[in-house]
């Protein structure tokens, strides 16, 4: 099957998916981070009723609604390409996939499209209460679909709750709370939201400090730096937290990812974390691929021995252990998971054969393969396999795990930073006058963006080849349309959404510079 | 959790509710139906804001029941989306497109450094109010006339068509249900207005508008229904699923299935009244009527596609790779899971009914639009 693969169209519908996964990321966070921040602001003004709080609030609500229907213009093109682009995953998997989507738009989308219309338009119309329940259940709502989203993102990386039936030739749910309660997808879940909240909370911490420094709006600016500070440097900390528990699981669900992000050749125990490097192509090879040395590092020793396994004697795999095997570390090499997959998809094939020929007998047989736990641990776990040509195929971009990563994490130390000494500056009645941390903090605004993306990159570049881990490489499951139409598709959502990026952009400024209304 | 409920049950169960989506999203179409008079109704700016705004208060409802419908298509019947979108590529990207320029369009058009003008964010909304409607009309008839694909043993789709999914326009009964579906949206579009906006002038032009619109919808939803009704449908049989041509097949679905029969005519009566009382009577009351008419016809329409052994996406080159609800599902599991969390539509129905009512206590006024600060 995968002699017919068309390898330019998989890599323009990948192009694609990138390319709206990414501007739709651009504006999300923000959507999810500023919604909760306008809740706490309009619970302050609901409470004192003081009518500069409401100023300030139609002020960032306005930023609010700019940035909000980019974001869901964007969404809706990625639910939608699954099914457009990758129509062969939507089937595979689409009993599992589809139903955390289906939740979405029910429990979520309607809770925030429902509200979001009272929030901007029912200041004159409904009581202040009212007004105020609606703005949290808009926050409320919006980090609900990002709760269900995540969910399914996370079932792709980690696929649990589901076992294969030949006969539809489709995994099937069996547990709906085991893809819910996914380790992934919880960590996952909190770990985007609350980097969404430091996201929102640097806007607000930014542009309140370019207030300060035209010494406009001096009211506005702190009170949105106090609720900003507090909030982004409560956020910060949870997605380190939540960052460290989630590189802890990605080593066990995903250990070649693992492996590539910390840039790591060769296992061994008492490893240490580099904390930044600059790589370099090594002198050792898997198969055609090279593998990456450093030029330089700092590293802290013992370190990520004891983050993934409890003691520096914990024993890290590289990458070199995850593609060849470990016996010792009772590790499987690809090759031997290669054979399995090939294995399970001739049985599959045999199944399809007697189908066909209507052999009952053989299909009870084959059917008693399927449902066996042996065979579903031991072979059909190794599906995907079977479609991959070579054991070096399975290492995904190293350098761009790597770097992204690190990036990400030094960014993510630098945040704590900037809202500490934001709050610090802003209780000592300090920080009007200390410009150059207000010069600082508004030009932090698009760190978090960049580190939000490069979270991303990450995720879904580091499970290459896998559109489901171990299950179904990315070029099995793209539709099989002309790549040309793809092309052309790409070429049209680049365009539309530079343009609709500029165009927003150039909006907030220019709202930004008028200020709150009077 | 036990499983009591039949495979088969569930199965028309999520019919229904895919149904119902579809029968809401095309009344909600108003919005569609309003912006495609962006340019032809107002006779001044301010008109013209008052038009933007009464729509643009409803946008993301049709936005959200949109994706809500295609969520609840994947979960339900998951082997359609993937047969249909991976297939017939271009109808879908289309009307995608016309969707993303829509959203956007209304918190951008009158915001100062837009970059692009208000003129190309009101020509946004004019092609999505004219495109989208039309090409969901388009798509959806293909339920009925079928499409070239087929598909083979792991259920992956080959398209029969290098137009992947635009030679659906070459068909005149999936332009005429195309069309049905957009002048049914700009009724429903100049009714709203006329129950929405506190001024003569364009309440009585939208009512002039209203006479040549529903001639035309009349015109086309005719033939689209005379032309089904003696059309060759595609049936499948109960025990086998083997598929094959059923002359009159939606015929003989409406009379094997009175109550849907039942259904349709209350739905197009429904609609005609709404129109009647609202040329006729000077009624603001007629977008009640024949929204309410909307989302029955369209539901028993949908009904009609699959129930009673139909197949509701027929493959016109290979009738086995045909689809119907049975062949086309999610599991039992997962359709009995699902069922739960459909049990929370009522609810989500009676909070925007609360909260549209909430927003629409007033009429949108002249004054409104010159003093509210968050207007389109």
């Amino acid at each position: 099957m995968i002699e017919n693969v068309d390898l330019t169209l998989v890599d323009w519908s990948r192009a694609q998916f990138a390319l709206t996964a990414i501007y739709h990321w651009l504006f999300v966070p923000l959507t999810l981070g500023l919604s909760f921040i306008l809740a706490i602001m309009e619970t302050i003004y609901v409470r004192t009723g003081k009518e500069e709080w409401k100023r300030l609030i139609r002020f960032w609500m306005t930023l609010f609604g700019i940035n909000f229907a980019i974001g869901v213009a964007t969404g809706i093109i990625l639910e939608f390409e699954f099914g457009t682009n990758w129509s062969n995953y939507s089937w595979f998997v689409g009993d599992i996939f589809g139903a955390p989507l289906a939740v979405e738009g029910i429990l979520a989308f309607f809770l925030e499209s429902t509200f979001v219309a009272v929030m901007f338009f029912g200041w004159n119309k409904v009581s202040k209460k009212f007004h105020l329940t609606s703005t949290w259940l808009v926050a409320i709502g919006a980090n609900l679909s990002a709760l269900w989203i995540l969910v399914a993102n996370a079932w792709m990386q980690n696929p649990v709750g589901m076992t294969f039936n030949p006969e539809t030739a489709r995994n099937e749910m069996v547990s709906f709370w085991a893809i819910l309660f996914n380790p992934v997808a919880i960590e996952k879940f909190l770990h985007t939201i609350s980097s969404s909240f430091l996201l929102a909370s640097m806007l607000v911490l930014g542009i309140s400090s370019w207030f300060l420094i035209r010494k406009r709006e001096e009211f506005m600016a702190k009170r949105s730096i106090l609720i900003a500070g507090i909030f982004g440097l409560l956020s910060s900390l949870m997605v380190a937290y939540t960052g460290d528990s989630s590189a802890r699981t990605i080593s066990e669900v995903q250990p070649v990812k693992f492996a590539s992000m910390e840039a790591l050749a060769e296992g061994k125990s008492n490893a240490g974390l580099v904390a930044f490097g600059i790589l370099k192509d090594s002198d050792k090879k898997i198969g055609d691929k090279t593998l990456k040395d450093f030029v330089f590092k700092i590293e802290i020793p013992g370190l990520l021995s004891v983050l993934t396994g409890g003691t520096n004697e914990a024993y890290v795999p590289g990458i070199t252990d995850n593609i060849s095997g470990n016996d010792t570390r009772g590790i499987i090499s690809v090759t031997d998971k290669i054979k399995r997959g090939r294995v399970a998809r001739i049985i599959l094939m045999d199944y399809k054969r007697a189908l066909s020929a209507n052999d009952s007998k053989l299909l009870d047989s084959i059917k008693d393969i399927f449902q066996s736990v042996k065979f579903q641990n031991n072979y059909f776990r190794y599906f995907g396999y079977a479609y991959i040509n070579k054991p070096e195929d399975v290492i995904p971009p190293i350098s761009l795990a790597f770097y992204s990563f690190h990036l990400m994490v030094i960014l993510g130390f630098l945040f704590i930073l900037i809202f500490g000494m934001a709050l610090y500056f802003l209780f000592k009645g300090s920080l009007s006058e200390n410009k150059w941390f207000l010069w600082i903090a508004l030009l932090s605004i698009p760190l978090p963006y960049i580190a939000s993306e490069l979270g991303w990159i990450l995720t879904e570049v580091g499970r290459q080849p896998w559109i489901i881990q171990d299950m179904m490489p990315v070029s099995i499951a793209v539709s099989k349309i002309s790549s040309g139409s793809v092309i052309t598709t790409f070429i049209l959502f680049a365009v539309l959404f530079t343009a609709l990026l500029i165009s927003e952009v150039s909006i907030m400024v220019r709202q930004i510079k008028t200020g709150p209304k009077h | 959790m036990t499983i009591m409920i039949s495979h088969l049950f569930l199965q028309h169960y999520w019919w229904i509710i895919i149904s119902l989506l579809a029968g809401i999203l095309v009344f909600l179409m108003f919005v569609q139906g309003g912006q495609s008079f962006i340019f032809s109704l107002p006779e001044n700016t301010l008109q013209k804001t008052m038009i933007v705004n009464a729509m643009g208060r409803k946008w993301e409802f049709t936005f959200t029941t949109l994706v809500t419908f295609g969520g609840a298509f994947f979960a339900s019947f998951p082997l359609f989306y993937s047969t249909s979108f991976g297939g017939a590529y271009w109808v879908w990207i289309a009307i995608l497109f016309s969707f993303i320029i829509q959203a956007v369009a209304y918190e951008f058009r009158s915001k100062p450094n837009n970059v692009f003008g208000q003129k190309t964010f009101d020509i946004f909304l004019f092609l999505n109010g004219s495109l989208g409607p039309f090409l969901i009309g388009v798509a959806v008839a293909t339920f009925f006339t079928g499409s070239a694909f087929s598909l083979n043993s792991m259920k992956q789709v080959q398209w029969g068509s290098q137009w992947y999914g635009l030679e659906a326009l070459l068909n005149i009964r999936n332009l005429a249900l195309g069309f049905a579906v957009l002048f049914l949206a700009r009724i429903n579009g100049l009714l709203y207005l006329v129950n929405t906006i506190n001024d003569e002038v364009l309440i009585g032009r939208s009512r002039k508008k209203l006479i040549l619109n529903s001639i035309f919808f009349l015109v086309s939803f005719l033939f689209f229904v005379v032309s089904l009704l003696f059309s060759t449908g595609f049936a499948a049989e109960a025990a086998t699923g083997t598929i094959t041509s059923e002359k009159y097949k939606y015929l003989h679905n409406f009379i094997q299935m009175p109550f849907v029969l039942i259904l349709f005519l209350v739905g197009v009566v429904s609609v005609l009244s709404g129109i009647g009382i609202s040329i006729f009577r000077r009624s603001v009351k007629g977008i009640w009527y024949t929204g309410a008419g909307s989302v029955l016809a369209v539901f028993s329409l949908f009904l009609v596609a699959g129930f009673n052994g139909t197949s509701f996406y027929p493959s016109s080159s290979d009738l086995q790779s045909s689809l119907t609800i049975r062949n086309a599902s999610s599991s039992l599991f997962t359709l009995n899971t699902m069922m739960y969390v459909s049990f929370i539509i009522p609810v989500v129905i009676a909070y925007i009914w609360y909260a549209w009512n909430a927003i629409n206590n007033s009429r949108i006024t002249e004054e409104e639009m010159r003093s509210d600060d968050h207007v389109y």
